[in-house]
């Protein structure tokens, strides 16, 4: 039997003990906070909870990638904004990385110009504050651009004006059911038959055209359907009205300038990232593709890239996060986004406790999910030792 | 047994400490802090030990409330709050202004942040019934909708189409919805979070319309325009919008000093006295103004302040008409019409209730 006096002195058990005090130290910390804010609020006379998410919204969002009418709720208004942020979020993280990519190449050219340019582009948005960047590109739109009235339009059916970029809207007319199940089909088919094909010709050695032989056969079917079912494609132009351009598709001097901000932005720190994941490969990796004949494009996206992706990829998931927080300021050119729409509730609800909780949670299920899949994507490509 | 004794270890530290955090929760409300304190009576005294009256502004809205070039706060809303001032610490200067976004303004107040929200705020219910109370409206307001001249509009209805600046966090968000339902339902919010941003976007010509209050459109078309004369303003809805002061909830002496300090003005007007005339005015044998003035004592102490209160802020502000004149009407560079404002006797919504 163990006394009390061998367990003090037992390391295991002292690092235990330990360890629950700390936790009870922070459950107790944040037990207290919660009771406390509760009682706050109670005594300021402040109702609590998540009902009001039911209530009606009745403010406008400008824009928005799910629909949404004021007569909405609460609630629906905060998924309308996390839409867009989303939507903002995702679009910005390619391109961004894209740029990067190709940000970083001329960064590493030989030629001066090339590399002395990037360098300068680097510099400049590494060294000003991300809304102040923001607020340049949306005067740039707002004042730059010509009114709407007096838009600029270099083709029938462009319009560039302050009031944003018009363009015309393809519109399909007819019955699109059958086309859009045979697109949906030749999709699965295509990539079950380019998956099937790699693994034949991982086993065997012996290319083969199975991808192909998909995509040619589901683009026939897509134009087989198109005849017999008598689609056609009509195109909805943008009209200048008495205010406004009317139909067409339009994108808003808002997304615009929060767009270009935070991709340009972006991409000068994920330029440097990738720049210094490629350095990181050794020059011997150079010199051994060289010496087997391959073109230097070839070397680097068969030899190069693949072994920097795992230097690169632990920073991106940091950047990519960056990328879904700054998308919150957007509310500066007034783009709508979840913070906006946070904002806007708190102000006609008071219920701010609930709703920074509810920016809060979303934020973290955000950053948390970007990370998951990252470090599932950095343990698919890390290095197997064998 | 290790792994059973390490749960009970930490069930028993948090059971401790949780019960220990609920009398601490519980004290708060006698704790008071620097700046808020809720008890009955509370405020009072927690302005009066600070030494100052902290009230919430705009962020700047020229005649309700912005700083002139010398970096002194002016405006109609700023001098309710001097009011207060000079009636609970003797001095309208005791006051310190805190410039608050649309958003943050109710949150200020609640947490205790601000003393008082003399800040174009509309009164409505959700507002009311979410941990503040509204005392009178200081302006009677509408929303108005501003644009420039050469649209050729002058009516809500023939904007359909248009793109109109919203600024949230305010009543002209739900006035802009109730258009769009109504009247106009072609309407496109472009939305911005700041007021400088939301006039910006319309005067770069983002926007065909303004929406706000018509006092706020006054004062941008004042202060913002070039050419103010290029630009008109008309009701978006012809609904009455009551700017109103407001406080916390829970602490009623000091709703009812904020509340009867701005009567006060009123009530001077009623009764003819102004700043000038102040001092004759305590001679008068007329029971209702030397009741008034506390030269017959009674309302002041009601109230838990000395007898000289209403002297004082008559004396260092003038009467509700001044007041107006000065900082929104005739003598200001927005030249409000009193309109509405006027007191009951000469046709307007302003009542001066009675002082005794």
């Amino acid at each position: 039997m163990t006394n009390l006096s061998t367990l003090l002195h037992d390391t295991r058990t002292r690092q235990i003990a330990l360890q629950a005090l700390l936790l009870a130290l922070v459950a107790g910390g944040v037990g207290w906070l919660i009771l406390n804010t509760v009682s706050n609020l109670d005594e300021r006379g402040i109702t609590g909870g998540f009902s009001f998410l039911d209530r009606a919204a009745r403010f406008p969002i400008a824009e928005s990638i799910i629909a949404y009418r004021p007569t909405d709720s609460f609630g629906w208004a905060f998924l309308v904004g996390l839409g867009n942020t989303l939507f903002l979020a995702v679009t910005v993280a390619l391109a961004a990385t894209l740029l990067g990519l190709g940000v970083a190449l001329a960064r590493r050219s030989a030629h001066p110009l090339t590399s002395g340019a990037a360098t300068v582009y680097v510099e400049a948005m590494r060294n000003t504050p991300l809304v102040v960047q923001l607020l340049f590109w949306y005067a740039l739109v707002t004042l730059g651009l010509p009114n709407i009235h007096a838009a600029f339009t270099p083709i029938d059916g462009v319009i560039l004006a302050d009031r944003g970029l018009y363009l015309p809207r393809p519109v399909m007319v007819g019955d699109k059911g059958p086309f859009l199940a045979a697109l949906v089909l030749g999709l699965v088919a295509v990539g079950a038959a380019w998956r099937y094909g790699r693994v034949q010709r991982l086993r065997t050695g012996i290319p083969n055209r199975y991808g192909r032989i998909a995509i040619l056969s589901t683009l026939l079917l897509l134009g087989l359907v198109w005849v017999t079912t008598g689609l056609t494609l009509s195109l909805d132009r943008p009209v200048i009205g008495r205010f406004n351009a009317t139909g067409g598709m339009g994108l808003s001097p808002e997304f615009t300038a929060v767009f270009a901000g935070l991709l340009l932005y972006s991409a000068a720190f994920i330029g440097e990232i990738i720049r210094g994941g490629i350095d990181a490969v050794d020059r011997g990796q150079w010199e051994a593709g060289r010496a087997l004949g391959l073109e230097e494009g070839n070397i680097l996206r068969l030899i190069v890239i693949p072994q920097a992706l795992r230097v690169i990829i632990p920073p991106m998931t940091s950047q990519y996060i960056n990328i879904t927080k700054n998308t919150t300021l957007a509310l500066a050119v007034g783009y709508p986004d979840i913070a906006l729409v946070a904002a806007t509730t708190i102000n006609q609800t008071g219920q701010a406790v609930e709703g920074i909780l509810i920016l809060m949670l979303v934020f973290l299920t955000l950053s948390i999910t970007a990370s998951l899949f990252m470090n599932w994507y950095n343990r698919r490509i890390a290095l197997v030792t064998r | 047994m290790r792994g059973i004794s390490k749960r009970l270890l930490a069930g028993l530290c948090l059971l401790a400490l949780t019960a220990c955090g609920q009398p601490a929760a519980e004290k708060k409300p006698a704790a008071g802090g620097p700046v808020g304190g809720n008890a009955a009576g509370g405020t009072l005294k927690a302005v009066r030990d600070r030494g100052y009256v902290s009230c919430g502004a705009s962020t700047g809205t020229v005649g309700f409330g912005a700083p002139d070039s010398h970096g002194y706060w002016r405006g109609l809303d700023v001098e309710t709050c001097r009011a207060v001032a000079a009636a609970v610490l003797g001095d309208k200067d005791k006051v310190r202004f805190v410039p608050l976004t649309g958003q943050q303004r109710l949150t200020a107040l609640q947490s205790g942040e601000i003393d008082i929200l003399p800040r174009t705020t509309t009164w409505t219910l959700s507002r009311d019934a979410n941990g503040v109370n509204f005392t009178l409206p200081n302006y009677y307001d509408y929303d108005g909708i501003m644009v420039r001249k050469d649209r050729g509009v002058s009516s809500s209805r023939e904007l359909d189409g248009a793109s109109v600046c919203v600024q949230t966090g305010s009543t002209t968000e739900v006035t802009f919805t109730n258009l769009v339902a109504s009247v106009a339902p072609n309407l496109k919010a472009v939305i911005f979070d700041s007021t400088q941003a939301t006039r910006q976007a319309f005067f770069s010509g983002r926007c065909d319309a303004l929406i706000t209050d018509a006092s706020g459109l006054a004062s941008v078309r004042a202060t913002m325009a070039s050419n103010p004369e290029d630009f008109i303003i008309f009701p978006a809805d012809g609904k009455l919008s009551p700017l109103t002061p407001a406080v916390r909830h829970g602490d009623d002496q000091w709703f009812d000093i904020v509340k009867w300090s701005f009567q006060a003005l009123l009530m001077a007007e009623e009764l003819g006295i102004n700043q000038a005339n102040i001092d004759e005015m305590r001679n008068s044998q007329d029971p209702t103004i030397r009741r008034f003035l506390g030269v017959e004592p009674g309302n002041g102490a009601a109230l838990g302040l000395d007898e000289e209160w209403t002297y004082r802020i008559v004396k260092q502000l003038g009467n509700y008409g001044e007041m107006f004149d000065r900082n929104v009407g005739a003598g200001s560079p927005l030249k409000l019409d009193r309109g509405l404002n006027r007191l009951f006797r000469d046709g307007g919504l302003m009542v001066p209730m009675a002082f005794n």
